[in-house]
């Protein structure tokens, strides 16, 4: 099933897909933000945004408005 | 020695990897640290003597997850590696990683090693190794990266010496690529790049081709052809996004057979300290906590060693008089030196105090906690979560702070904080603040904890930060400038704050203060006394003009005295320029005395109360040399017979600091970071106007 990071609730992973790579950003790219990696969405601020992930070893922040970009499949 | 020879070495790493620390062990010296990505903003430079015949020029940099820059504390990065015409252009680059996260620190690694500069990897942390169950092959490491690779422990001292060995021997390293991009990416492409530039190395023609912003050192014509490649820019795009991928390919490959971990013993108490600091509640609720802490204690605590620092510069100036021969300069040292440096030395407790919990809070990688759960909120404002740093620091001082705003990747968002940033209550604000509580607010406690003065200042902190944060959403409303860049922050591991670091921060941050605010309240108190103590006509005569109006015959010796030397205050020089103002701040409840402490202090605000000293021991013949706050306390008004510093006129001063922008340093600073006058005056402009009108709006309402 094809959705985003922002669609995901906490606790649950997806896969970053292929499609995903013209809409991440290059510096999430850089970070180690790859497709085909494994994210975690750990938690999400009071607020519900920003959110609070995990991918390729690296702990980030990122805002819904990104996170909405990248497409996973979830697992 | 005369013919030692002369190196350059930069140290380069992902943000909060040690480079820092590494430095201050290669060097000696004492640069702040702190576990939070964005400790270091600016270059720092250091020396470090390698062999007898050696000197290395030790440079620390900001940290950076790539070369392609993104905000401005990683452009330091790129511009002092990709211009070799650089002073700081390194021969050697440290490339210093961290256990952990090595994968992603070897991103960085691979960039640099494409531009030719021979380069080591510091694997730093190394302590941290058994612990998380890290092991790391390094001959294999070493072949695959086509370098030397070390493991280092800049807080256990492991490694350093090693370190310098190998840089000794820099000329010996290999200079070729470990993962190549020209021809993975697309041959074609790269040849005509190289061929257009061929003085250039390929790498290099690359992020130049690929960075919006123009060197300022490459030829004209060169730089067209540089324009040239830019305009296909879809292309260039799609390039980099390959670029990314092959590179963690290549890490990945070399990681699989050198680097092994097992899992997830540490993260445990990560995800559990996580779930409270960052709760719905939990998290502001100990946000709010910590704060509270934070202003009680800088109000309690330092209140001891305040009280016993202001007596003692009383005393000192009475041991002086006693001691010194009577003139000029006897007068100078105890009218203008002391009083001038004890209303600075004053403050010393509560500033470590602060700086000491920045420190801690840093340290232990709360900060990006608390960007996180601020970041929503800070957005309606037309900021970032990581403005709250920002505004936090500025807590201490608006000049650190207001360059701790450069790793906001968005412009509109970092100029908004920074325009905000001088409302918070900045340290030199606390002696002001702290004086004229003392004077007007009763000292009085609630419930055996809550203390009246210190719940009042800690309304004055309160205004300030809602002075910045109303002024931060009316900038958001009004300023047209569009959000480019996207927001992401790294959450570290907790760590437990290493006692040392933080006395190192408390100590450098407070000498620093002490020195720099020093030097102009020095200057300034001196220039002041001059100016008091010497005048026109009027003042040469004074002793005959009081005597020619003395209404009453039985004035003692010593009240004649006093008189005549307030006489000769109003018409020396100073007292003629307070006067030419006095009319302007009459409103707002300030007599010309107080207008000089205002004017004085528009280089500094902490000015004020040394200032206010300086003039009322000018003033004081009497025998005793009093402390700073009885003086003041002993001023009436000779309008309304009551006391100078009275509730209306002590809020007016109040609500007048709180806003006002009293701080040639932090208008200097805003003008680099912006590079432009206009928004520093805006700041001065707006902050002093919006001063004026709640001073006055207060003094009128409570006189
Ligand atoms: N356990 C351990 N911690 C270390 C070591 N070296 C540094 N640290 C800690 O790592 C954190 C970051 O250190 P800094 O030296 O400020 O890092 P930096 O790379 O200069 O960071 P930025 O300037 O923000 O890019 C601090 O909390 C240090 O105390 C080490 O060898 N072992
Ligand atoms: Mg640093």
């Amino acid at each position: 099933m094809l959705i985003t990071i922002a669609q995901l609730e906490v606790g649950e992973k997806g896969i970053i897909c292929d499609i995903a790579l013209d809409n991440i950003p290059l510096k999430l790219l850089e970070m180690g933000c790859l497709p085909g990696k494994e994210v975690e969405l750990l938690q999400k601020a009071p607020l519900q945004d920003p959110l609070y992930i995990r991918v390729n070893g690296s702990h980030l922040a990122i805002r819904e408005e990104t996170a909405s970009q990248i497409a996973i499949s979830k697992i | 020695m005369a013919n030692s020879k002369n190196i350059t070495i930069a140290l380069v790493g992902n943000p909060n990897t040690g480079k820092t620390s590494l430095f201050n062990q290669l060097t000696g010296l004492k640069q702040k640290v702190g576990n939070y990505p964005g400790i270091t903003v600016d270059k720092k430079q250091g020396v470090c003597q390698l062999s007898p015949e050696l000197k290395a020029t030790l440079v620390d940099l900001p940290g950076t997850y790539s070369i392609n820059p993104t905000s401005l504390d990683e452009n330091i990065v790129y511009e002092t590696l990709v211009n070799d015409k650089n002073p700081d252009y390194p021969d050697v680059v440290v490339v210093v990683a961290e256990v952990e996260n090595l994968k992603r620190n070897l991103f960085l690694f691979t960039q640099i090693k494409d531009l030719g500069i021979p380069t080591v990897l510091a694997i730093n942390m190394a302590d941290q190794m058994q612990r998380k169950g890290i092991k790391i092959d390094i001959p294999v490491l070493e072949t695959a990266l086509k370098t030397k690779v070390i493991l280092v422990s800049a807080r256990k001292k492991i490694g350093i010496d090693a370190l310098k060995e190998i840089l000794l021997n820099h000329q010996t390293l290999n200079t070729e690529s470990v993962a190549d991009v020209s021809e993975r990416i697309h041959g074609q492409f790269f040849k005509r790049i190289q061929e257009a530039l061929p003085h250039f190395s390929t790498y290099k023609s690359w992020l130049l081709i690929t960075q919006q912003k123009a060197c300022d050192f490459i030829l004209p014509k060169e730089q067209k052809k540089i324009d040239f490649f830019k305009s296909k820019a879809t292309k260039i795009n799609k390039f980099q996004h390959k670029e990314a991928i092959y590179r963690y390919q290549v890490i990945n490959e070399i990681l699989e057979k050198t680097y092994s971990v097992n899992r997830e013993e540490g993260t445990d108490l990560r995800a559990k300290l996580d779930r409270i600091l960052t709760h719905k509640i939990f998290g502001y609720v100990i946000f709010a906590f910590i704060l509270i802490v934070i202003f009680q204690s800088i109000f309690a605590w330092a209140s001891i060693p305040m009280e016993w620092i202001d007596t003692s510069f009383a005393r000192l100036a009475d041991f002086s008089k006693a001691q010194l021969p009577t003139g000029k300069f006897t007068d100078l040292i105890i009218e203008g030196v002391i009083p001038g440096i004890g209303g600075i030395v004053i403050f010393v407790p509560q500033i470590a105090i602060l700086f000491m919990f920045v420190a801690i809070l840093e340290e232990t990688g709360y900060m990006s906690r608390v960007v996180f759960l601020m970041d929503k909120i800070m957005r309606r404002y037309g900021m970032s979560g990581k403005s709250v740093i920002p505004l936090v620091s500025g807590t201490a001082c608006a000049i650190p702070a207001i360059m701790s705003a450069r790793n906001i990747e968005s412009w509109r968002e970092r100029l908004i904080t920074i325009l905000v940033v001088p409302f918070t209550t900045c340290s030199a604000r606390i002696p002001v603040y702290a004086i004229l509580i003392a004077l007007i607010i009763p000292d009085k406690h609630y419930f055996g904890i809550f203390n009246l003065q210190g719940l009042t200042l800690l309304a004055l902190y309160f205004l300030g930060f809602a002075a910045a944060i109303s002024s931060a959403f009316l900038l958001h409303k009004i300023l047209k400038i569009k959000n480019t860049s996207f927001f992401v922050i790294e959450l570290p591991n907790y760590k437990i704050p290493s006692i040392k670091n933080i006395s190192i921060t408390v100590v450098e941050k407070t000498k620093a203060f002490v020195f720099g605010a020093g030097k102009i309240i020095l200057a300034i108190s001196i220039v002041l006394w001059f100016l008091a103590s010497y005048g026109g006509k009027d003042f040469k005569n004074a002793a005959e003009i009081v005597h020619s109006q003395k209404t009453s015959v039985d004035l003692t010796d010593a009240e004649l005295k006093q008189q005549i030397a307030t006489y000769q205050l109003e018409h020396s020089y100073i007292g003629i320029l307070g006067k030419s103002i006095e009319p302007a701040i009459r409103p707002l409840g300030y007599d010309w005395k107080i207008g000089i402490a205002l004017l004085s202090s528009f280089a500094a605000r902490e000015v004020f109360v040394g200032t206010l000293a300086t003039i009322y021991s000018v003033a004081d013949e009497g025998e005793n040399t009093a402390t700073i706050k009885e003086r003041m306390r002993n001023e009436v008004n000779p309008i309304t017979g009551g006391k100078r510093f009275n509730f209306a006129s002590g809020m007016s001063l109040l609500l007048f600091y709180a806003f006002a922008m009293q701080c040639m340093g932090t208008l200097a600073i805003v003008k680099r970071e912006t590079n432009s006058w206009k928004w520093p005056l805006l700041q001065l402009i707006g902050m002093t106007g919006l001063a004026y009108i709640f001073a006055l709006i207060a003094f009128q309402f409570l006189k």
